[in-house]
């Protein structure tokens, strides 16, 4: 154990946790990399490409290399950064990227052939036999990539999304955040503070100051004492503000329960979209480390997370208590981790700095030099320190390093704003053009001491209330340090050996030298044939440092190499999180028919129809297969009668003087001289001049009519009449409702159609003479109940629909169904719905697929010459007015064989190929009435064919059949039955 | 993204259904001599700037009107919007 | 300097001290017999058809930032040929052939992986219209293969079959498809053509078009004027702007595309899965990154960067379909401009500006035909005839009416 004292941690309640296997105790308070410190464990993973072992570098979600798979079974979560996740009791870790125990990896034999794995090698080799990539070289590749493992499960977690409103959201509560926080809470404004931690104060809790003479976290303490008790400020810790969107929109993700064993029913992360009229981004900063030759190793850390881990979490990054401690940096700020380290009893036996001027500030050795080497392979053991040339190897059981801060300037640059580098700071620093409302503060803008981030917090917050209108006080600021830390620009050692810029995925200084020797010099070249900056810490480590070795190989400065954009999102979001929980059968709203429950009492098997659950066929006991219960049910419509809940077909009230005006514009052909009581078929045109969409189109009064759309079309058409009337002909006075929800309607077809309907209105003549085929009607049913009749057929027989208010529908459909029960009333699905159509020679979706013209359907003479509508210019363009292909209707020669939507058509005896292609068959069934397949599609001029047989070919399921080109209406086609 | 409803005030674009270049709203005259070349120039071309971008949006979830937004398609800073019926009307009056 | 597996253990052993840089950094010359605007995927493979196949030299390609940093720098890496109508299918499946033989062509490993595409079907219909178009492609000469919900369980068995909200009925798949190591596609067209004597000019921004008596004469540059014979614009999300250069408005808006990788994991998905039923495609890199994407935000942008309602609205697509991805997070998302065409097909074609050709419009879909249409692009720089595969790709047919409308929405860029 090398536990110290003090902390921020519960040292009364100890957490078990295990890890690849064994079990350790650690603390209240503790991350995963913390508890594992304390009991001396350095050695937590192998890194991507050379296996190197690897320990904890940071304390932070920046960490590339303390990576492990946390809990097991489905909740299996691969890649979990130690660094962050919070220790409770049961927890369970095992190391990653290893063949066999991690301290004996097999795949180590990469690190061996490293010289072979130079950056860009797999773009210069592998190229030959050509099969040999998918088959051996890339299978190699894959197998040996990746991090962590997925259990192949599924997620079986809650998740949860939501939206929160703030006038100020603060990101980040560390000094600057809280202050911020502090002062706009108290002006009474909605506040939001989130912090990826589990608890708020920063730095300010791995640090040793103290603000007006106490320590900081008694300081913390206070202000969220206070802040919890303003009703108006909203703490999210454990919430990643990830991607700042656009006009104020924050993405945050909030681990509600991923800091204990088992959620219980709780969701286990939210998704939070904060929209916020301003906001302060206080994310503090990241430390970079110094390259240099085997900077690598288990028990090398940043100078800064070895003073979090001491300070704030009481451990030592040392396997035992005794193991000297060496701290090397370019900077004041490395020191203090000395200085820290020693108050903890911990032994520092020197400071490596190269700066000739370097203070000291404690009693430990100050050695101006440099540290170039290391030794230890599965934990450090000894460095090789270099002062003026002469070189000796010190025992040393942990380094800390320190290359100076980067501000944390990501989600400022997230609106592809560019950091600008700041000389003075040896950083970049927030550009312009920032997200709109946002402010950058503390050490994220470069204002690093205490007291410049508790002051700059507290400004932010004033002036984005000011911007808001809102005067808020400054508050008072407790005393802290202001001492800024000096450092000199020394970015790498050079030496003979690999020195690590990029940890996780084992880009070296060498790598980069060679990039710049291949010409891959712009930055973006630079990642993309290293990978550097591509691994899970999106080189928040590491990119500064690259850099820097480019600019001094290319003699060019350092922002004149290049900047890095960074994009969302800030850290990893849980995939699952994103999804927000709708998944299953929550994947999207399931809309159901007015006639659901009954159609489920009747047998029915629903199918999708877009988001509508519709009844496919209604199965009968004793049928085994579907088509039984689809002949049945045509020809029980053809013989008797059948009932179709047709409700999802849109529905669109058109009302006013000028209604009838506003359709003759909409539908390609006429549709104002409709007469009242009277209905329509009616032809959509896209304004391209393809056919949109059809459906029928009654004319109930003189300036009410109502149009009927294809169920997928819907929501469209009624989007683009409204586009025409309050866009194109706002002059026209007509309005326009969409009534799809309101009105159930359902199709009684069939000969005993007017019979049946007859015993449900009210006394309501529906005589051929008074109410023949295409008339439409107001009436009353059952006694009172407001309904509308349509005299229309879409399977050829006599036939009506009949629309009552939804809530009605499925009281009426018992009642027909009871009513018809000696008239043999059947209900019908989708399926029977479909082969009637198709016997009908009726157009839908397969035919109507927004690639076909009139023409094509031949409905061309429905355009009319006598008017302008929607799409009549474009459908007289040559394409397509020269376009020859007609729906026609298809019947296998030999009729046991059946015909294949999707079939192409070829003229017999001609090679197959795309230009020989005669067309396709857009719809098939089989045809109880004919007895065998039919099938319409579109033939090159295939009006001009009948009686051709043409090859409907389905090479794809190894078919083809020979079909006899005949008309589309295969029923009654002179349309005598739905005229009787 | 928020959309400054003139009616509503800010709403999430979410509500709304993207059309595309407010010239939409400039149907030419089928009967004139030249419509199969105004057709085809309202139907497929477009100007397409970088920058300040007039648009119409629909909105589907809510009140179900067609808005122009004034759009600055390089930022996506909104700088303006209004009921596209409004403004169509106007433009039938001046013309 | 050629490169193989010899080669790399060569410099091994002789501490890479012999690589040569990819390609140079040549100043621009005054004047070039061919000028290409656009140092994307579909540029440097023009420049390089023209000087290899097409023998051609004097050639230049203007890139405003660094090679490849267009949309061939950001995508899903997908390449395909299973397209429905004919202006389309013989073109793709063309670019598939180049594909297959793309790294022995150039001598550089762009990790051309014929690992699968497998497009669900959810319902009868789509399985009629998939039935259509997997024929179309056989008679093509592509392959295809309908998957029935027992196969497509074998090959895919983490797919949520039970639970869904659309249930999947099986699959077209083509066998063929895969992906392609992006970078590396530009990377080795790039070497390649500056092997041949191309002038790759990076940070070099057309600024303007001189253009006299209905002829082009050359292009005014961020870094002077450079007089050219034939100019070739290859500028996908910029089309707009570069042709207004020349006074020209395009069938084409620009709009963003989100795409999203997540962290690396060991092997898990084999090829490339298209949701049927919802926006959303994934494979999995060589990395171990999970690659996915679904719609475009469907608003005009130039901004390079999406919001958040896509996001969320991929990863709902994502976890209905594969919920066992659910635990593994999302490393990074990207935003690129597209060129979206008014009939979601592409235009390479001559202008009405004598010398002057455009090559655009690629909707979301142009990395696939990176080979193809640079290729097709040189035959007509070389020869002012349109490749055969590419005769379909003519601007003039927005206004005679062949449009090639694989989805049949019509003149909306955004449901393309």
């Amino acid at each position: 154990m090398t536990r110290l004292t003090g902390g921020v941690i519960d040292h009364e309640t100890a957490l078990r946790f295990t890890f690849n296997g064994k079990t350790y105790s650690g603390r209240k308070g503790d991350t995963l990399a913390s508890a594992l410190l304390a009991n001396g464990v350095q050695l937590v993973g192998r890194s991507f490409k050379y296996h190197r072992p690897r320990g904890v570098l940071s304390a932070g979600s920046e960490e590339p290399n303390a990576l492990v798979t946390l809990r097991g079974g489905a909740r299996e979560e691969p890649n979990t950064r130690a660094t962050v996740t919070e220790l409770f009791d049961g927890l369970v870790a095992r190391s990653q990227n290893h063949v066999g125990p991690l301290h004996r990896d097999v795949m180590a034999v990469n690190d061996l052939l490293s010289p072979l794995f130079a950056s860009g090698f797999y773009y210069k080799t592998f190229m030959w036999p050509r099969a040999f990539w998918e088959k051996l070289y890339e299978p190699l590749i894959r197998h040996a990539a990746g991090l962590g493992r997925l259990s192949g499960e599924a997620d079986p977690d809650a998740y949860d999304k939501g939206f929160l409103h703030c006038d100020l959201l603060v990101i980040g509560g560390g000094a600057a955040g809280l202050a911020a926080a502090l002062a706009a809470g108290r002006a009474g404004v909605k506040v939001i503070l989130a912090d990826e931690d589990f608890q708020f104060g920063g730095r300010l809790l791995a640090e040793t100051h103290q603000l007006d003479g106490m320590p900081a976290t008694s300081w913390v303490t206070a202000v969220m004492a206070e802040l919890s008790g303003l009703e108006n400020v909203r703490l999210m810790p454990r919430t990643t503000v990830f991607g700042a969107y656009d006009h104020g929109i924050y993405g945050a993700v909030e681990r509600v329960s991923d800091h204990v064993s088992a959620a219980d029913g709780e969701v286990r992360q939210t998704l939070w979209r904060i929209t916020a009229k301003r906001s302060v981004l206080a994310a503090g900063a990241t430390e970079r480390h110094i390259p240099f030759p085997n900077n690598d190793r288990p028990g090398i850390m940043l100078a800064g997370a070895m003073r979090a881990y001491a300070n704030r979490w009481a451990a030592s990054p040392t396997r035992h208590p005794s193991d000297p401690v060496i701290i090397f940096t370019n900077n004041d700020d490395g020191h203090r981790t000395a200085t820290d380290l020693l108050a903890k009893g911990v032994p520092v036996t020197a400071v490596v700095d190269p700066r000739d001027d370097a203070p000291t500030f404690g009693a430990y050795e100050l050695i101006t030099g440099v540290v170039d080497d290391t030794k230890g392979r599965l934990g450090l053991t000894s460095v090789r320190v270099t002062q003026n040339g002469q070189s000796r190897w010190m025992p040393c059981g942990a380094l800390g390093v320190s290359g100076g801060w980067n501000p944390n300037v990501h989600l400022s640059s997230h609106h592809r704003s560019k950091p600008v580098w700041d000389e003075a700071l040896l950083a970049f620093v927030p550009g312009k053009d920032l997200p709109n409302g946002m402010i950058v503060a503390g050490a994220a803008v470069g204002q690093g001491t205490t007291a410049k981030a508790l002051r700059s917090g507290m400004e932010a917050a004033v002036s984005s209330l000011a911007a808001l209108g809102i005067s808020a006080e400054r508050i008072d600021l407790p005393d802290a340090d202001d001492t800024a830390a000096a450092q000199t620009a020394f970015w790498h050692v050079s030496r003979k050996g690999r020195a690590w810029v990029d940890f996780q995925n084992d880009v070296t200084v060498k790598d980069i030298v060679l990039a710049h020797q291949e010409n891959m010099r712009p930055v973006e070249h630079l990642k993309r044939w290293t990978t550097l900056g591509m691994a899970t810490d999106q080189g928040k480590t590491s990119n500064i440092s690259a850099l820097a070795v480019m600019a001094e190989l290319t003699g060019k400065s350092l922002p004149e190499t290049g900047t890095t954009i960074f994009r969302p999102p800030y850290t990893g979001v849980t995939l699952s999180v994103l999804g927000g929980g709708d998944t299953g059968k929550h994947f999207r709203p399931t809309r159901y028919t007015p006639t659901h429950q009954w159609s489920a009492s009747q047998g029915a098997t629903f199918v999708e129809v877009g988001a509508w659950l519709r009844a496919q066929y209604f199965v009968q006991p004793g049928e085994t297969h579907w088509r039984q219960s689809v002949d049945r049910e045509v020809l029980a419509v053809r013989r008797g009668v059948g009932l179709c809940d047709v409700t999802t077909l849109g529905k669109i009230d058109v009302q006013g003087p000028d209604a009838a005006e506003f359709l003759n514009r909409i539908y390609c052909n006429m549709m104002g001289t409709l007469a009242v009581g009277r209905v329509r078929y009616g032809l959509m045109l896209r304004e391209d001049g393809h056919a949109y969409d059809d459906g029928t189109c009654a004319r109930l009064s003189e300036n009410h009519f109502v149009v009927t759309t294809t169920t997928a079309n819907a929501a469209l058409v009624y989007r683009n009449m409204e586009f025409a009337r309050q866009c194109l002909w706002p002059d026209l006075n007509v309005s326009l409702i969409s009534t799809t929800d309101a009105w159930a309607q359902i199709a009684v077809a069939g000969p005993n159609s007017r019979t049946l309907l007859s015993r449900v209105v009210d006394g309501f003549d529906l005589s051929n003479e008074v109410f023949p085929f295409m008339a439409c009607a107001e009436l009353t049913v059952c006694g009172g109940l407001r309904a509308r009749l349509f005299r229309i057929s879409f399977s050829g027989e006599l036939a009506y629909e009949i629309a009552v208010p939804a809530r009605y529908g499925n009281a009426l459909m018992e009642r027909l169904a009871q009513v018809g029960a000696d008239l043999g009333a059947t209900p019908y699905g989708t399926e029977a719905l479909g082969v009637m159509r198709i016997e009908k020679g009726h157009a839908a979706g397969s035919e109507l697929n927004g690639q076909t013209t009139a023409q094509m359907l031949s409905l061309g003479r429905m355009v009319s010459e006598k008017k302008d509508s929607i799409g009549a210019v474009m459908s007289r363009r040559e394409g397509l007015a020269q376009d020859k292909r007609r729906l026609v209707g298809f019947r296998p020669v030999d009729k046991s064989e059946a015909i294949v939507a999707g079939s192409h058509l070829f003229t017999q005896g001609e090679t197959r190929n795309t230009t020989t292609d005669q067309g396709w068959i857009t719809s098939a069934a089989y045809s109880p009435h004919v007895g065998s397949s039919i099938a319409i599609g579109f033939l090159e001029e295939g009006d001009a064919r009948m009686g051709e047989v043409v090859i409907a070919a389905n090479p794809l399921e190894g078919r083809e059949v020979r079909v006899e080109v005949v008309s589309p209406h295969f029923v009654d086609p002179e349309g005598g039955r739905l005229r009787d | 993204m928020l959309i400054p409803h003139p009616l509503l005030g800010l709403r999430d674009a979410q509500e709304f259904t993207y059309l595309g270049d407010a010239s939409l709203l400039n149907r030419p005259d089928a009967s004139s001599p030249d419509a199969a070349v105004a057709f085809y120039d309202y139907v497929y071309l477009r100007d397409n700037p970088a920058g300040v971008h007039r648009e119409l949006w629909f909105h589907e979830q809510g009140d179900r009107s067609w808005l122009i937004v004034t759009r600055n398609t390089l930022t996506h800073e909104i700088l303006n919007a209004e009921l596209a019926f409004k403004s169509a009307v106007k433009s039938e009056v001046l013309a | 300097m050629r490169y193989s597996g010899f080669r790399v253990i060569k410099e091994a052993l002789l501490g890479q001290k012999g690589w040569r840089p990819l390609w140079r950094d040549p100043e621009p010359q005054p004047r070039y017999d061919y000028v290409i605007v656009g140092g994307g995927g579909h540029g440097l493979a023009t420049a390089y058809y023209l000087a290899k196949t097409f023998q051609k030299s004097r050639i230049a390609v203007l890139e405003k930032g660094w090679l490849g940093s267009g949309n061939i720098g950001r995508n899903t890496t997908i390449i395909r040929s299973n397209y429905l109508l004919p202006g389309n299918e013989p073109f793709y499946e063309f670019s598939m052939k180049l594909w297959e033989n793309l790294e022995q062509e150039t001598n550089f490993n762009s990790m051309v992986s014929q690992r699968g595409i497998i497009n669900l079907i959810h319902t009868d219909a789509q399985r009629d219209a998939y039935r259509r178009r997997g024929n179309a492609m056989l008679f093509a000469g592509a392959d295809a293969q309908l998957l029935s919900p027992n196969e497509l369980r074998e090959m895919v068995p983490f797919l949520n079959y039970d639970n869904a909200r659309f249930p999947i009925k099986g699959g077209l798949l083509q066998r063929r498809a895969g992906t392609a190591r992006h970078d590396g596609v530009a990377w080795g067209y790039a070497r390649g053509a500056d092997m041949r004597g191309v002038d790759i000019i990076q940070n070099c921004e057309v600024t303007g078009m001189r253009i006299e008596g209905g002829k082009v004469l050359g292009v005014e540059t961020s870094r002077g004027y450079i007089a050219a014979g034939k100019v070739g614009v290859a500028v996908a999300g910029s089309s707009s702007r570069v042709m207004s250069m020349a006074g020209m408005r395009l069938p084409i808006e620009s709009h963003v595309l989100q795409a999203f990788v997540s962290e690396g994991l060991k092997p898990v998905i084999p090829g490339v899965i298209t949701f049927g039923a919802g926006h959303f495609y994934v494979s999995q890199s060589d990395k171990g990154g999970l690659v996915f994407g679904g719609d475009i935000d469907g608003y005009n942008s130039y901004a390079q960067r999406g919001n958040l309602p896509v996001v969320e609205d991929v990863l709902e697509g994502g976890m209905a379909l594969m919920p066992m991805i659910g635990r593994a997070r999302l490393l990074r998302s990207w935003g690129g401009v597209m060129d979206m065409s008014m009939d979601g097909s592409p235009i390479i074609d001559r202008t009405s500006v004598d010398g002057l050709y455009f090559n655009g419009g690629w909707c979301y879909g142009g990395f696939k035909a990176t080979p193809a249409s640079g290729f097709a692009f040189a035959h007509l720089l070389a020869t002012d005839r349109p490749h055969e595969t590419a005769t379909a790709y003519r601007l003039d047919r927005f206004a005679r009416g062949y449009l090639i409308d694989e989805k049949g929405v019509g003149a909306q860029p955004n449901l393309h």
